[in-house]
């Protein structure tokens, strides 16, 4: 299981704590009214999943209850860093 | 390659075994091809030989950057069924599961398919209706499935806890008679020696690097650790790996790759006779033939490509498993091990042309590929040669995501699919 830090409680939690919430830093259509079927599939169903440095988004479901951001690599599973949502992309 | 029979085991008995030719010869890979599968599991391999099986290209390569069958191939939990609920789904894995019958014959080659029957649990109202809408569904569609009651179910199953006191008893269960298990490593080795006997070339330890294109965009050939490889058709199968394989074409794929586990407990007599599965307690179960209960467990919730998983997704299905089958509680789990699968949004797979000339896809099976394996091969290897989808892959296409058209099994199965 692996141990994640979350950024609001400040402290180094067992995973089960936390709930996975998928890739970081998708912004919702400014205008979804003017999007594109290619903008609207590029914005619901494509995601990065790469082999690497890996952007997403967790919430400390049983802790503080708060969505926060980390910096995971995918093929060691180490995260790199977590930090408060609205902070910008680390 | 010396034919597999009765007598030729006879023969090579007198000689204690020992003069058996290899399988398949360990080939270098050549400057070009006619076409090229990247990715060297039952899927690709099982493209490669029907390409050179049914549509006369046997100048194919298959290229696998590890040992055949490596993967996922060798990492699931080798049930076969294809009780799905959409019309294209069932139309999908049924095709598969008429090619898995007389495939050890086929291939000469004994992949001890079994239909010793998939059973899904029902705990609850909901299970109810649900279950018997799959079994509606799947009838409609020439697909067998039967509604069992307890009594039946654990008649069908004798380790199976039918008591009403149970924290989530069982109310029912759809049975598919044709479903069942067979060996995973046969299938790769099957299709790796008949695909090599029709001239293909299995190139192990060959990881591809690169996706080179032309000045119009078509593929032109790939990039790998053993040198530049030329070829106009390129079939990508490559499971959990595939958004990695595409970005090198410049392609986005709508997938994330999830480390899905399973295990293994030590070698027990014969006393589970079938599959079953719940999904609304998740366990997932049926005992191979060495004696080992083989246990399918749950994806990690995070996106990884490390092969391994957590140990608290194993400690929730085993807690199922306990309370199904109590007389399993004091088995001792030997090994657990994960793969990475690749899940797309919809959770049916993606099967077909890209963007790209030149460039097809097999992908998106997520935690269920196995069952298909000789179906996808074979409709990979008619899109291939074809350069058309079959009307059975055609629905499975890249475009749904934009047009909306999704196969949204995901929806329809909540769990497992």
């Amino acid at each position: 299981m692996i141990l994640i830090h979350c950024p609001y409680c400040d402290e180094q939690r067992p995973e089960i704590e936390f709930a996975y919430a998928g890739q970081a830093h998708i912004a919702r259509p400014a205008n979804p009214d003017s999007y594109s079927d290619e903008e609207w599939e590029r914005f619901l169903f494509f995601r990065a999943n790469p082999r690497g440095r890996h952007h997403e988004r967790w919430r400390h479901t049983h802790g503080c209850g708060r969505f926060f951001n980390a910096v995971r690599d995918t093929v060691t599973d180490k995260f790199e860093t977590t930090y408060k949502a609205g902070e910008p992309r680390k | 390659m010396t034919r597999f029979s009765a007598f030729s085991l006879f023969a090579k008995a007198l000689g204690a075994h020992k003069d058996w030719p290899e399988q398949w010869p360990d080939a270098a890979p050549k400057a070009s091809y006619d076409a090229i599968i990247v990715g060297g599991g039952g899927h690709g391999l099982g493209a490669a030989y029907y390409l050179a099986k049914k549509y006369g290209i046997t100048n194919v390569a298959v290229l696998e950057k590890g040992w055949i069958g490596g993967g996922n191939t060798g990492r699931n939990t080798t049930i076969i069924r294809s009780n799905y609920l959409y019309d294209e789904s069932a139309h999908l894995y049924d095709h598969a599961v008429k090619l898995w019958d007389g495939l050890s014959q086929e291939l000469n080659y004994n992949t001890m398919y079994s239909k010793r029957g998939v059973m899904m649990l029902a705990h609850n109202v909901h299970d109810i209706q649900s279950i018997k809408r799959h079994i509606h569904a799947n009838r409609l569609n020439g697909v067998d499935n039967e509604w069992l009651t307890p009594q039946e179910a654990k008649a069908y199953c004798p380790p199976l806890n039918i008591s009403p006191d149970a924290r989530y008893p069982v109310l029912g269960a759809a049975l598919q008679r044709r479903g069942g298990t067979a060996r995973h490593d046969t299938v790769a080795w099957g299709y790796a020696r008949a695909a090599a006997a029709l001239g293909v070339d299995i190139i192990q330890n060959c990881a591809v690097t690169g996706i080179r294109r032309g000045t119009d965009g078509a593929v032109e050939g790939v990039e790998t650790t053993r040198g530049y490889i030329a070829s106009k058709r390129v079939g990508v199968s490559a499971a959990g790996n595939t958004s990695v394989v595409m970005q090198m074409a410049g392609l986005d794929f709508p997938l994330e790759s999830y480390p899905l586990q399973a295990l293994v407990s030590e070698p027990i007599k014969p006393t589970f006779p079938c599959v079953v599965m719940s999904n609304t307690v998740h366990a997932y179960m049926s005992q191979s033939d060495k004696g080992e209960l083989v246990i399918g467990a749950g994806t990690d919730q995070y996106v990884s490509y490390s092969q391994r998983g957590a140990l608290h997704i194993v400690e929730h299905t085993l807690a199922a498993i306990c309370e199904i089958f109590p007389i399993y509680r004091r088995v001792r789990m030997l090994r657990t091990w994960g793969g990475i699968v690749d899940v797309t949004p919809d959770r049916s797979p993606i099967l077909g042309k890209t963007p790209v000339k030149g460039l097809y896809v097999n992908c998106g099976w997520g935690t269920g590929g196995f069952k298909a394996t000789p179906g996808a091969g074979d409709l990979l290897a008619y899109t291939m040669a074809k350069d058309e989808p079959h009307p059975i892959n055609a629905p499975f296409n890249l475009d749904r995501f934009r047009n909306g058209r999704l196969i949204d099994e995901a929806a329809a199965a909540a769990v497992a699919h």
